[in-house]
């Protein structure tokens, strides 16, 4: 019990300070921002024919006018008692922008997560499988393709093939246009997260494809492979029996630390399909100077991911008999 | 008696690349012959390096694919081929590894020696089989990181003895165990063999393998330089100097080691492959290869054997 206390008081400071850090970096990075937040959002034009009371207005509004420390301490105040402010562009609370976000995007990175995790082990134990032979060459030749093509330059792509040339899917946004949110149904939605979704799953499954051929093949390779073979075992018995299960582990590891990837690229790809998730809503924050959106989101993000570092650390706990057995045991 | 297991002329080589596109072939074994009868424990005995993990590895058929065997292995008077060999490992002809790094770490002893078949029978032939060294019921249930040196190797052995195999190969079975435990793990071989089996018992430790072995087959940088019952170690009737250069390097013997060391694979000259380091060499041992024949009730691969000249 005693260990685990320790466990959860380790990883809780962790957090604390991986989000202290994440925050700051990022505010500090929005005030060394070249971006003027009133030229930006109100306009040049506009500025020029406004009294100076009207500019000093707006300035106290955009924060111009408050010294970045204490812009800075005025936010994590708020943030320690649960107060995330409220987004300057959208004129709502930071919390209900990104509820609202998160819940169409989460979706689509939950596909993009389970559906990459699954092809990328599956063509991965394939190619490990047939070391050096015909299909793993072609295995590592598309892999290696698809991590050097980025995400955006692939989205437009099947953008281009699906919705342009056979129109079988639709070019962009969350639901059909023109549309009341009580008609959208879920083929709809679904249609409409198909592509972008497909361009994260594509994505994220090469590197996972190539790191679990690396360790099959690096799991092939040990004693207990040969003597598993001198006991009579079939290949595929040896594949299914001892290659599966010793790749599951680092799999674990990956398939939870691709969750990070997986928010990367959904901030390209949403702003490509110009699908209204959370993504989109953090280029939009973070073009527009909208600091405390901003610094939400990727206080939010920063979380998630950790949760998944967590996860795999609490599953490798369940699965490894190792640990399992050894904390069992103290 | 017909033996079990029949090695004649195996040799052993594999291809590899040099400088990118060369293409070489690197012998490792050369010209190796040995015999086992039912019933005896023979030992093959060699410095590491000198590729006796791989004599076994051939007999198993578990040879990586860039090798290429050639010469001939008979078990039971038939030839060992590939298919033949794939019916019989795990069945009648087993392997007792070196040490625990052989066992699946994330799998339990039990489904392991039982080797996927779930089977009532197995189970039970898996349960007697830990029983005869000594292992409850419970070991089935540990992984192997649970299991101390000494279990580690019982389970090896007990893994390998559930089919009552006719040939067992050990593979250097005793490092990182005390005398005793050795001792006791060397008494359950020569208990396998009594049982009408035929155990080939790779290592490089002499001493141990003159306390089972009945013969003792000596190998040097590939090669088999002498056969030689056990008996004749102590009555000074050993035949090649590099067996008698083993035999006084022991601490109870007179502790004396030869200088040099064993030439690496591939290196390899025409004639003689100890004549550099050989007390007795002569110049013609250096210019062809040396045939192995029979001397005295044993074999040597040597022009001038100890103890006189070949009749």
């Amino acid at each position: 019990m005693k260990h685990r206390l320790q466990f959860a008081g380790k990883k809780l400071l962790r957090m604390i300070t991986l989000l202290l850090g994440v925050s700051l970096v990022t505010f500090l990075l929005m005030a060394a921002s070249p971006l003027d937040p009133l030229q930006t959002n109100v306009g040049q034009a506009a500025l020029g024919s406004m009294r100076p009371e009207q500019i000093a207005r707006l300035e106290a509004y955009w924060g111009v006018d408050t010294p970045p420390v204490q812009r800075y301490l005025g936010w994590l105040s708020g943030f320690v008692r649960g107060d995330l402010g409220t987004s300057l562009l959208y004129r709502q609370p930071v919390t209900q922008v990104i509820a609202q976000r998160l819940s169409s995007s989460l979706w689509l990175m939950a596909v993009a997560w389970v559906f990459s995790g699954v092809l990328g082990m599956a063509l991965g134990v394939l190619a490990g499988a047939c070391q050096d032979r015909l299909p793993d060459r072609l295995i590592r030749g598309w892999c290696l393709l698809v991590s050097s093509t980025p995400a955006f330059w692939l989205a437009l792509l099947l953008m281009m093939i699906f919705s342009v040339w056979l129109g079988v899917l639709p070019i962009g946004l969350s639901v059909p246009i023109g549309t009341e949110t009580a008609a959208v149904t879920l083929i709809d939605r679904l249609r409409h997260a198909a592509l972008p979704a497909l361009t994260l799953s594509v994505t994220g499954s090469a590197g996972i494809a190539l790191h679990t051929r690396e360790k099959l093949v690096e799991v092939l390779e040990c004693d207990y492979i040969l003597f598993a073979r001198a006991r009579g075992e079939s290949a595929k018995s040896i594949l299914l029996r001892h290659g599966l299960r010793n790749v599951a582990l680092p799999g674990i590891t990956l398939q939870f630390a691709s969750i990070s990837e997986i928010f990367g690229g959904s901030v390209l790809v949403e702003q490509v399909f110009s699908y209204p998730g959370l993504g989109q809503a953090a280029v939009t924050a973070g073009l527009g100077s909208d600091l405390p959106l901003l610094l939400g989101i990727t206080v939010i993000s920063a979380a998630i991911v950790f949760g998944g570092n967590l996860a795999a650390d609490l599953l490798y706990g369940a699965v490894d008999p190792k640990i399992r057995r050894g904390a069992a045991r103290t | 008696m017909e033996p079990i297991l029949e090695i004649n002329g195996l040799s052993l080589s594999f291809t590899q690349y040099e400088r990118g596109t060369r293409r070489r072939s690197l012998p490792v074994i050369r010209d190796l012959s040995l015999s086992i009868a039912p019933g005896e424990v023979a030992a093959v005995v060699g410095a590491s390096g000198s590729g006796k993990s791989l004599l076994a590895h051939s007999i198993l058929g578990l040879l990586p694919y860039n090798s290429h065997l050639e010469g001939e292995i008979r078990f039971l008077g038939q030839p060992l081929t590939p298919q033949r060999t794939k019916k019989l490992r795990g069945r009648e002809i087993v392997l007792v590894p070196q040490g625990v790094t052989y066992l699946d770490p994330l799998m339990k002893v039990g489904p392991q020696i039982r080797g996927g078949d779930r089977t009532e029978q197995a189970r039970q032939r898996s349960r007697r089989a830990l029983e005869r060294y000594g292992l409850g019921t419970e070991t089935e249930n540990l992984y192997p990181f649970e299991l101390s040196g000494g279990m580690a190797r019982r389970v090896l052995i007990a893994s390998a003895v559930t089919t009552d195999p006719k040939l067992v190969i050990a593979d250097e079975p005793t490092p990182g165990l005390d005398a005793r435990a050795a001792g006791r793990v060397l008494g359950h071989f020569r208990e396998i063999a009594e049982g009408g089996a035929g155990v080939l018992l790779i290592t490089h430790d002499l001493e141990l393998a003159l306390t089972i072995a009945s013969r003792v087959t000596v190998f040097y940088a590939g090669e088999t330089v002498e056969e030689a019952r056990a008996a004749d170690f102590t009555q000074d009737r050993l035949r090649h100097p590099y067996t008698r250069a083993l035999w006084h390097a022991m601490p109870q013997n007179s502790f004396t080691p030869i200088p040099g060391t064993q030439p690496y694979p591939g290196a390899v000259t025409e004639g003689c492959l100890f004549a550099p380091r050989c007390p007795s060499s002569q110049p013609e041992c250096q210019r062809a290869p040396v045939p192995y024949r029979p001397l005295r009730g044993g074999r040597v691969r040597c022009l001038h054997p100890e103890g006189g000249e070949v009749p």
